[in-house]
């Protein structure tokens, strides 16, 4: 039996341990949210915060996220206010929208750990995320307004 | 009067033998000090310098393998693949060498090998040295890379002891179970774990600068 803290609530899955995160998020909780993209780590599609870091969890099994705190982006706010969705809305960043969940994901590490990240900060933090639209440019314009929003500060882990 | 003057004559050849002791000692001293670290510890040192570099070299082969050298890249991008070619994504080394941001090395790589090829590899503990001591190996000629590793301000500051401990260290170990896809390192575990020992325990000689 696994036990995952999802977006502040647990549930008790009868999985096998190896099985991918994502495989659990989007098919036994249904949190579809989340999107699975390569399925090797190598997109950034899949983002979710475990214990607040920026995993990929097509390659994270079920058993190192037993007992652990995961927030997936149906959980990064209650009412979609977080200052990067705020930010993501007024900035019209998604064309197709299939990677930006992940995109918004690794975003909020940086902003947590970085309140007023450059153009450099957001290149290390987003590298890893990869958009076939192309929005690149709008999500750094994004990430800017997030930051502005939030005032400068960093959120809690 | 006689038996007094023995007496000083042996004292004067006590004293000459401890002044001439003393001078012995400065001199060990100072070489010690040329070649840090690693003779002050009195350990099972027998040294012989050509024992000690022809077991570098196979020491060498293996540290500039792939498995080794791509987490000991001489820029802050770790290196990827059996042509060590830069890691896709450009994750950064960070101060700690875990990465930054969102692009932090555990993020990916999990506690063990992701199956499949092309998948990250994995262990507990998967990070690049920090940026305070990055301990190179990409670019290193043998003479430079065996110097850096007996140089305690260059080499994490382990002594004899734990460099030796360092051959059987989880990640050093992983270089060995590479996940698929990816060549081993030139010599077994084993092999690479004899010439580490006997190059340090032989003196930690380095071979002569090509």
């Amino acid at each position: 039996m696994i036990s995952l803290t999802v977006n502040q609530k647990t549930y008790q899955l009868d999985v096998d341990p190896e099985m991918p995160l994502l495989w659990a998020l989007r098919e036994v909780i249904g949190l579809t949210g989340t999107k699975f993209g390569c399925g090797v780590a190598q997109c950034g599609a899949c983002v979710v915060h475990l214990n607040g870091e920026a995993i990929r969890s097509c390659v994270t099994k079920c058993d190192r996220a037993n007992h652990q705190n995961i927030t997936t982006i149906e959980g990064l706010s209650m009412d979609n206010s977080h200052p990067l969705q705020l930010a993501w809305n007024e900035e019209n960043v998604p064309q197709c929208g299939y990677c930006h969940s992940g995109q918004i994901m690794s975003a909020a590490v940086l902003l947590r750990e970085n309140p007023n990240p450059t153009d450099r900060d957001i290149d290390d933090a987003m590298a890893g995320n990869i958009c076939r639209c192309g929005t690149y440019p709008r999500i750094r314009k994004a990430i800017h307004l997030a930051a502005k929003l939030n005032g400068g500060k960093g959120n809690e882990k | 009067m006689k038996y007094e003057n023995q007496k000083t004559g042996y004292e004067k050849t006590l004293i000459l033998f401890v002044i001439s002791l003393a001078i012995t000692f400065m001199a060990l001293g100072l070489n010690v000090a040329k070649t840090p670290s690693i003779s002050k510890i009195p350990t099972k040192i027998i040294k012989d310098s050509l024992a000690s570099v022809t077991a570098f070299k196979k020491v060498y082969r293996v540290l500039m393998s792939p498995r080794c050298m791509n987490c000991h890249p001489a820029g802050d991008i770790p290196l990827q693949g059996d042509d060590s070619h830069l890691h896709t994504m450009s994750p950064k080394r960070g101060s700690e060498g875990k990465g930054l941001y969102a692009m932090k090395c555990a993020n990916c790589h999990q506690p063990g090998n992701s199956p499949g090829l092309h998948t990250p590899p994995g262990n507990p503990n998967w990070h690049l040295p920090p940026a305070n001591m990055k301990m190179i190996f990409q670019g290193r000629s043998p003479d430079q890379l065996a110097r850096q590793i007996v140089d305690k301000k260059q080499n994490g500051h382990k002594n004899l002891q734990q460099l030796i401990e360092h051959a059987d260290d989880g990640l050093v170990l992983s270089a060995w179970n590479p996940g698929e896809g990816r060549t081993k390192p030139p010599l077994s575990h084993s092999e690479f774990k004899r010439a580490w020992i006997e190059w340090l325990n032989k003196g930690g000689y380095a071979p002569k600068k090509l």
